[in-house]
């Protein structure tokens, strides 16, 4: 019913829109279109700026906004880029659900998330705008750059809609520039829908001082599977918005960079994760698809069988793991990559592997939950069904990528732990760092990464499958194929034969020996780094995806004054030894997560009641100290700004 | 070459496996009776006569008194997951086609909880032999309906008998995409049970046999009928199927010259209400397997892993940008 409102009620904007004018100055008919080049701007130089663009899904935003953030890097600078993505694959035009898009953080010197609101924002639409103004997604009186056409549109209900967006919006104080884009993509294109795009990107090139001939370089990078017409056209396009931008806007920023000393690429996490995979030397990956990991498994099987490796898409999840289970028992370490309803159906294959010590590589990109819950958004509700999802006591290892960088890293050494250990390793990932970009330094390759090839040696006659040693739980790993190894594995208690044990003591060594395990990796890990002072008035934990995020407010916040460092977990399952120690020296330890946790809002959420997030539980519980929590389940990545108000609440 | 017989037959001696290779270290622990010790026996004698190397051969089983099978072989043994010995089956064998593989399943595990893996398997036909031991109920977990139980059947589930008509196995398999073969035997004609079992070994591809399987424990008479008349018997003989014995062929008379390369008389067959057929239903050696579909002939060294990785590190690589 709101589709076309900020606040008020149709009737009231279809009356005000008949008698209203724009009430700002607005550049649409400013200027002389390739008219002579206005004096050169003087450009208003800036550390970091968030820009948006958005359309209606199949215009192009995305692959605009992921062409600007390429541009912005190759000069050097700092970038996180995180898409906008639609439920649906083709929702209505012009619907505030439906914004496509991408958001791109541009900073002088490398950044870790993707900032707070926007500063600028190009709109294709001013539904799509809508959206985003009510997702509080914009800075309050950030520039907006909106396409101009619907003011005249011929179906009277969206002149109204339009015009009324944009009266309330310039009444609200927000700088709107009406861009005739459709107007004048017209001259190049005959169907300006395609084509607008690289209009933009023209206009933002212009905007912030970008070097043109590297866009240049992006579209044809972009276009290269098309012929050089499209080429051609698209450059065009792009030297219009250029050109239209110098002459008609009185916009201009530069963001200086400072570019790397090493060699640098850019990619979202699951790209990151699937080249790890291929690294860490895994020969199969089984998956089923799910939202949002499958785009992983998609440049898996586009890259993996160039090394001889095979992405099985299997009949369901439950299938997937346990065809990675069969592959990794056979000897060759599998994984399998899903998000939380497919881990839920998962969990019995992982029970089993971690009963009868098969490794196993498990990848959970996070999305919101529970039930189906929130696809193609970021959340961090998984950590304790990662942990403890199964039935009966399933230890195995937890860990989690904070980074897209570190997307790529864990998968390697998740393949190490697994093989060295016989253990199930789960790595946590979310749909944030899925989809967003950053540049981060090109990896050295290491043969160390890969798995060795299989033992098929034979076994000395008379030893056991099972023979945990004492001292650390450990035992041999017996592959099909080794002489004397013949043994049947079972997901029934155990003895060390492998034979089903009836008795109650060996039932009881089987899972004292499998925990023993786990306690014996513990062993191997080592405490992570403060970041900030090594005391304070408050420490916040984090893990995952909120690193970057965490850390900026951490910089904020001391460069207020104010004694707050941060201590971020790989490791949340067995964790590190010295946490302890860490927590004494501050007053307060809190967490930052992307889930639902209680706050003492309402009379019923007390400190009896109160549901702790995940990881504020595990701390709770295993240090006894009194760790509080605050997160939220907006589907999107924490900002920094959000974390600095959370955090000044709860300072004296 | 130069050996002399006498050498190699000592050899053969020396070397060779005897059944009692192929005994797990633990006796069965099936019910007297249970038509699974038939079915055990079969299959350690197929393992001597194809002298398979016992670390070379693999059995999956999922969950159930069939899935046991495992524990009871010598070799190396996956008993795991409830209706999930067909895609731990698969996992095994797309990277190790060195493997026999063999999966033992039930009625349950197979045609209930697994079913979906099953319409699965048998379309991604991987060179694995299937032996679903059928005794239409479940018995490890004391006498529940299965899925093929057959109509009227009273369990503890349905005391007043089952409700529906059971699904046919048969008519299942012979109805999924890419199916390769497809036999039924009974474990009270242990011969032909060998000769069955045998041929679904050396099919290449998903061989998937039916086996009907007596349990004295809690359907000791359904199949009372046929093995007291064995004129209830159809038995499927032909030069590219089995051939009967000159003593099966005095017992059981009925018999159909099938053709395993005719999917639709197989299927016809496959409904047959009164009469049990055994036999070779069908087979067809030309369907290609999963494993072969998806191997590809690129090796997978250090060196070809940093060649593929340094490429696509190239394709994101920003800085510097050439």
């Amino acid at each position: 019913m709101d589709r076309q409102t900020l606040k008020e009620p149709r009737q009231e904007q279809v009356r005000r829109a008949r008698v209203a004018k724009p009430k700002a100055v607005s550049t649409r008919k400013t200027g002389q279109r390739r008219g002579p080049r206005a004096a050169p701007k003087q450009a208003v130089t800036l550390k970091e700026h968030v820009v948006e663009i958005v359309s209606d899904s199949g215009e192009g935003a995305q692959r605009c906004g992921q062409s600007f953030g390429s541009v912005a890097a190759r000069m050097g600078n700092g970038i996180w880029t995180v898409e906008i993505i639609p439920a649906e694959i083709q929702p209505p035009a012009r619907s505030i659900a439906g914004a496509s898009g991408n958001r791109i953080r541009v900073a002088s010197e490398r950044v870790t998330n993707g900032g707070d609101e926007a500063d600028l924002v190009v709109a294709f639409n001013e539904q799509v705008l809508l959206g985003r103004y009510r997702a509080k997604e914009l800075k309050p009186g950030c520039v907006i750059l909106l396409e101009d056409k619907w003011r005249t549109d011929p179906d009277a209900d969206i002149a109204v809609s339009y015009a009324h967006v944009y009266d309330e919006l310039v009444a609200e104080g927000y700088k709107v520039h009406e861009i005739p884009m459709e107007s004048e993509c017209v001259k190049y294109v005959p169907d300006p829908r395609r084509g607008k795009n690289m209009f933009v990107l023209g206009l933002l090139c212009s905007i912030y001082s970008l070097d043109l001939e590297m866009a240049r370089e992006q579209i044809r990078f972009v276009f290269r599977k098309k012929d050089a017409k499209v080429i051609d056209l698209n450059l065009e396009l792009l030297e219009a918005g250029h050109d239209w931008a110098e002459e008609n806007l009185d916009i201009k920023y530069a963001i200086p960079a400072s570019k790397p000393k090493d060699p640098q690429i850019v990619m979202n996490g699951n790209t990151a994760l699937a080249l790890g995979v291929l690294a860490s030397g895994m020969e199969v990956c089984a998956m089923y698809p799910i939202t949002p990991a499958t785009s992983a498994s998609h440049y898996l099987s586009d890259i993996f069988e160039r090394v001889g490796c095979v992405v099985h898409q299997a009949e369901d999840e439950i299938a997937a793991c346990a065809f990675a289970i069969g592959a990794s028992y056979a000897g060759k370490c599998a994984v399998t990559i899903t998000s939380g309803p497919g881990l839920s159906l998962k969990q019995e294959g992982i029970g089993l592997a971690v009963m009868s010590e098969i490794p196993l590589v498990v990848v959970d990109v996070q999305r919101g939950g529970p039930s189906t819950g929130q696809p193609t958004k970021a959340e961090q509700g998984d950590l304790l069904s990662a942990c403890f999802g199964g039935h009966g006591d399933a230890p195995k290892v937890v860990m989690a990528a904070s980074t897209i960088e570190d997307c790529f890293y864990s998968v390697i050494m998740a393949r190490k732990i697994a093989e060295t250990f016989n253990m199930v390793v789960m790595v946590l990932t979310d749909a944030s760092l899925a989809t967003a970009q950053q540049p981060f330094p090109r990896p050295d390759f290491n043969e160390q990464w890969l798995a060795p090839p299989i033992d098929q040696s034979a076994v000395p006659e008379g030893a056991s499958p099972y023979d945990w040693d004492p001292r650390t739980g450990l035992a041999p790993r017996f592959i099909p194929g080794q002489p004397n190894g013949m043994h049947c594995l079972t997901g029934l208690a155990h003895d060390r034969l492998s034979h089903v044990a009836y008795d109650p003591e060996i039932n009881q060594e089987g899972i004292r020996n499998r925990s023993l395990k786990l306690a014996t990796f513990q062993k191997t890990l080592k405490a992570p780094a403060i970041f900030g002072d090594e005391d304070g008035d408050l420490l916040i934990v984090g893990w995952g995806s909120t690193k970057g995020a965490i850390e900026e407010a951490v910089e904020r916040l001391r460069a207020d004054g104010k004694r707050v460092s941060s201590l971020h977990l790989k490791f949340l399952q067995p964790m590190p030894s010295g946490m302890k120690d860490m927590f004494r020296r501050f007053d307060k330890v809190m967490t930052v997560e992307n889930t639902w946790s209680d706050s003492l809002d309402s009379e019923v959420f007390d400190e009896d009641s109160r549901r702790y997030a995940g990881l504020a539980l595990l701390l709770r519980a295993r240090f006894l100290v009194d760790v509080d929590c605050w997160g939220e389940v907006k589907g999107q990545s924490i900002k920094p700004g959000k974390i600095v108000r959370a955090v000044l609440e709860r300072l004296p | 070459m130069g050996i002399p017989v006498s050498e190699c037959l000592l050899k053969l001696m020396a070397e060779g496996y005897t059944l009692d290779d192929y005994r797990g270290d633990i006796p069965p622990r099936w019910c007297t009776g249970c038509g699974d010790n038939g079915i055990l026996a079969a299959v350690q004698r197929l393992c001597r006569d194809e002298q398979l190397p016992p670390e070379r051969t693999v059995f999956v089983s999922g969950i159930g008194c069939s899935s046991r099978f495992p524990h009871y072989m010598n070799a190396y043994g996956f008993h795991g997951l409830h209706g999930r010995a067909l895609p731990v089956a698969e996992g095994v064998k797309l990277r190790r086609p060195d493997l026999h593989v063999f999966v033992s399943t039930g009625d349950g595990d197979c045609c209930s909880i697994g079913a979906a893996h099953w319409i699965h398997a048998i379309r991604y036909n991987m060179d694995m032999t299937v032996l679903m031991h059928d005794n239409q109920i479940y018995g490890l977990t004391k006498k529940q309906a299965s899925p093929t139980s057959p109509r009227g059947v009273k369990s503890n589930t349905t005391p007043r008998g089952t409700y529906l008509d059971p699904l046919n196995p048969l008519s299942v398999t012979l109805g999924v995409a890419n199916v390769s073969f497809v036999a039924q035997a009974a474990d009270w004609i242990p011969e032909l049970l060998y000769d069955i079992i045998s041929e679904a070994y050396h099919h290449k591809g998903f061989s998937f046999v039916r086996i009907l399987q007596r349990c004295p424990e809690f359907m000791p008479h359904q199949f009372d009928p046929w093995v007291q008349n064995p004129d209830k018997m159809l038995l499927l003989t032909h030069e590219k199927g089995v051939q009967l014995s000159a003593g099966l062929s005095k017992v059981y008379r009925k018999q159909e010259a099938h053709d395993p390369g005719d999917l639709h008389r197989a299927r016809e067959i496959a409904s047959l209400s009164e009469q049990i057929p055994v036999g070779i239903l069908y087979r067809d050696s030309d369907v290609p397997c999963y494993e072969d579909v998806r191997m590809v002939d690129r090796l997978h060294t250090p060196d070809v892993i940093k060649g593929v990785l340094e490429e696509e590190f190239d394709k994101f690589t920003i800085w510097p940008s050439e």
